[in-house]
């Protein structure tokens, strides 16, 4: 059954209240055991300024927006036409604002919404320390068929160190919202859970990004803040502390690398977090870190690029530097995360990965997903822990081989301190013992092992994640990466309520690459249709290098911030006729 | 400490590989000197890692038989802080030259100064750019000619790593001469000893791009004044000495180093789980 959702969007131009409105919301949706995602967009402002939280609730899981809003709940009108192309609105729609703030933007009504007002501030200023905006989340609440008793709870929680007063305060501005209310046109309720089944979270991200991190075994953190990415840095920095880590703020995102190479050098376990520019600076160490074989993760929450480009905004724009970005055949790893709680699994995924294959991993998330707040059903615990191969003693009249030709391409790594072991770790082309060599013969054989460490590597059924249709998956599939796999997911599931046959197929290795796992998932398919956020289609052109796809493969790319839905994936399935 | 009561002799740091410096240069001396001083503090080859970037002097850690590591140009110093904040037990040492570690490098050193990590580092200044053949250093003068890339010299004064790592808080500061290994051991002992970030600042010529520097060994002389710990006349000092005093500790601060704990807190990966269940 088509998931039966509501969705609304709440503006204004005071940055931190829209957000904390929206996170109230939020909680309080946890609290009626609905399940939810938000994700928030920003104008360039540092603080303050305009900005939009974008919220869908739903009394299953989900994990996408969806096509429209139903509902814009403007608290102010500044500057809320930077975000239009991000709010769509269509006739069942409904804006409400605040007649103090005059009527709503042109740029907002191409859709044809229904309009209605409410007089935020008005009602707020009949109560003393009232605010306009809990007033809005009384009107939205009643909108929804939230009951008032979860928001209570929230408040209660959030402002029990402000005193009762100020709690009295904002349920009277809410009650009186809800009040409000009854004079606003209808949008679509959704229905009281009346007994939770399943243990939830509320998780973002960045947060499950830190926590794959440290349920990984990372206990070394350098860290160089940057704007998608910093709270993933902000949430490991306690948190680390708690589990015996430690995390250091580094002067540049150049240190921040060698920093993590160090340490994991000295045998911890170690990460860092960046966003495009700052993966553009650690390229060259990651090739060091390839070479000298020093096992690190590198979480990329991408932005928009190139450049500066849109710090604060979404974009999978960083596939191509993140594969081939090394100079030289630098064997490495990319991992993706294709949704909120997956961050989790993933992160902790590529920890495993890099320890095990003592290789740079990058793993890549981005802003849509990372700074995205959901309240999902509990991850399942993981036994991904790393485990890297060491050499604990010597080897009598033996000289320790650390870069020694393997089978798997592995060699047990001494940790400084070993007695009898000693040796160098080199970025300069070596021989087995790391003694470093410019001769033909010992590149050929590291090249060699380097490569095959990665190709032989079991990575089992966590490649990509499949899913059919409940027909099956018939001749086509979607292939799709990274946070364009929600909106697909919706699609498929749409389509299969309808009686489509369909397969999803979101790839979590991107690198190395995987063409006898992919031909099987692609078994029976004729057509593909290639689902990504880049204006190059990066994702597209990869897929063309290195699988077999069905002659009928479509790209369906686009640059960022804007998302898809699922409604333009579904309309693509729906209109390929075989 | 007699040497024949010694555990380990310089020879048991060095490793069989022979360096791929030319006859005569300064980095010899610098090796020589850094294994007798691990030596004279007795250190098993396994607690002490060498760390270096890109250049001549950066081959220092395959040269020795401690753990070490080659980096890539300019960011030694990070990978050491990494190791070093990881690894506190470790006794961790950074090799490198002028170019990697002043121009390269230049934020990281600003910024190891600051940090204060216990850990020595050992500058090998020659003025140029040996291992590229020759080119102008942060710390050529601006008038020299020698390089085809700046024929007419860089017109651009040099860079004052003592006062520059003074300023930024270095916990330690002295400059030897490769003309005196002895006495360079033995400073490098004190600043492996000394708390915190120690500097050492080790006039090595260049006998091949700089043969005018063989010269370095009849003009360097003997500090005259022994070690202070008031910054504001270290400073004075180093501002207005002309380069040549070498020998001696020229500062030691008593900032305590940058240390983050490690705590033992296993087991609560469940607590901070906790906090996302609803």
């Amino acid at each position: 059954m088509t998931v039966q959702s509501v969705s609304l969007v709440i503006a204004g131009s005071g940055g931190a209240g829209v957000v904390t409105a929206g996170s109230l919301l939020l909680d309080a949706a946890a609290n009626a055991g609905w399940y939810a995602l938000m994700s928030r967009s920003s104008g360039p402002q540092i603080r303050g300024g305009e900005a939009a939280a974008m919220l869908r609730f739903a009394t299953e899981p989900i994990m996408s927006h969806d096509d429209s809003f139903h509902l814009l709940m403007a608290v102010d009108w500044e500057n809320i036409t930077r975000f239009s192309a991000e709010i769509p609105l269509v006739a069942g729609s409904l804006i409400v604002g605040d007649p103090a703030h005059g009527d709503a933007p042109v740029a907002l009504l191409g859709g044809k919404p229904r309009q209605a007002a409410l007089a935020m501030t008005e009602i707020a200023g009949k109560i003393e320390n009232g605010r306009p905006n809990m007033v809005a989340l009384g009107a939205i609440a009643a909108l929804i068929g939230l009951p008032p008793q979860a928001m209570q709870a929230v408040v209660e929680k959030n402002l029990r160190r402000k005193g009762q007063a100020a709690i009295d305060a904002s349920m009277a501005a809410f009650h009186a919202g809800i009040a409000a209310a009854a004079d606003l046109p209808a949008i679509p309720k959704l229905p009281a859970v009346t007994a939770v089944s399943e243990p939830r979270w509320s998780i973002t991200g960045n947060e499950a990004t830190g926590l794959g991190v440290i349920r990984g075994g990372v206990r070394f953190v350098a860290a160089y803040p940057i704007t998608p990415a910093t709270e993933v840095l902000e949430w490991l920095a306690p948190s680390l502390a708690k589990v015996g880590g430690v995390l250091v703020q580094a002067e540049d995102e150049l240190a921040s690398i060698n920093q993590i190479i160090g340490a994991s050098y000295g045998g911890v376990p170690a990460m860092t977090a960046t966003s495009g520019p700052g993966l553009s600076l650690m390229i060259e160490s990651l090739g060091l870190a390839v070479a000298a074989e020093v096992p690190i993760v590198v979480v990329d929450v991408m932005r928009v690029g190139p450049s500066t480009g849109i710090a604060t905004k979404s974009e999978q724009s960083d596939l191509n530097i993140a594969v081939y970005g090394l100079h030289g055949d630098a064997p490495h790893i990319v991992v993706a995360s294709n949704s909120v709680a997956d961050c989790l699994f993933t992160t902790q995924w590529a920890v495993h990965l890099a320890e095990s294959m003592q290789a740079p991993t990058i793993v890549l998330s981005d802003q849509a997903m990372g700074q995205a707040r959901a309240i999902i059903p509990r991850p399942a615990e993981l036994a991904f822990i790393g485990q890297r191969e060491t050499a604990k003693a010597a080897v009598e009249g033996e000289r320790y081989q650390r870069y020694a030709v393997t089978a798997s391409g592995v060699s047990p790594m001494a940790i400084p301190g070993t007695a009898g072991l000693t040796h160098t770790a080199d970025g300069l082309e070596h021989n087995e013992f790391g003694t470093p060599s410019s001769q033909a013969s010992d590149h050929q054989a590291q090249m060699d092992k380097r490569s095959r460490k990665l190709t032989q590597f079991n990575y089992g059924d966590h490649w990509a994640d499949i899913e059919d249709a409940e027909g099956g998956a018939g001749d086509m599939a979607i292939i799709t990466w990274g946070s364009s796999t929600g909106p697909a997911r919706e699609a498929l599931r749409r389509f299969s309520d309808a009686g489509g046959k369909a397969r999803l197929i979101s790839v979590r290795l991107i690198a190395p690459v995987q063409p006898e796992r992919m031909a099987a998932a692609l078994h029976g398919i004729t057509r593909a249709l290639v689902v990504e956020q880049s204006h190059s289609g990066q994702f597209h052109r990869m897929l063309r290098a290195f699988y077999d796809l069905p002659r009928e493969t479509r790209s369906l790319h686009q640059a960022g911030p804007l998302a898809f839905g699922p409604g333009r994936i579904l309309e693509q399935l729906k209109t390929w006729r075989a | 400490m007699e040497a024949a009561a010694r555990k380990y002799k310089a020879k048991d740091y060095k490793s069989e590989l022979k360096p791929i410096w030319c006859p005569g240069c300064g980095d010899y001396t610098v090796l020589n000197a850094l294994t007798r001083a691990l030596a004279e503090l007795g250190l098993p080859p396994e607690q002490v890692a060498v760390v270096s970037g890109i250049g001549c002097s950066s081959r220092i850690p395959a040269y020795t038989s401690v753990y070490g590591f080659h980096g890539v140009h300019g960011r030694a110093l990070p990978v050491a802080t990494g190791l070093k904040l990881a690894r506190p037990d470790l006794t961790v040492i950074v090799t490198g030259g002028d170019g990697d570690g002043f121009s390269i490098g230049g934020n990281h050193f600003l910024h190891a100064c600051r940090r204060n990590v216990d850990m020595t580092y050992i500058v090998m200044d020659n003025q140029v750019y040996g291992m590229t053949k020759g080119q102008a250093s942060p710390t050529t003068a601006p008038d020299w000619e020698g390089s085809k890339l700046t024929p007419e010299g860089t017109g651009i004064n040099p860079f004052q790593p003592l006062v520059v790592g003074l300023a930024s808080g270095a916990n330690f500061i002295a400059r030897v001469s490769s003309s005196d290994p002895v006495n360079m051991a033995q400073i490098i002992v004190e600043a492996i000893r000394h708390p915190g970030f120690s500097l050492v600042q080790v006039l090595s010529p260049c006998v091949t791009f700089r043969p005018e520097q063989a010269e370095w060994r009849d003009i360097v002389r003997t500090a005259l004044v022994d070690y202070t710990d008031d910054a504001a006349r270290a400073a004075r000092r180093l501002m207005t000495d002309d380069g040549f005093n070498v020998g001696k500790v020229l500062y030691k601060g008593e900032r305590p180093p940058f240390r983050p704990e490690f705590e033992n807190t296993d087991g609560s990966i469940a607590e901070l789980e906790a906090k996302f269940s609803l």
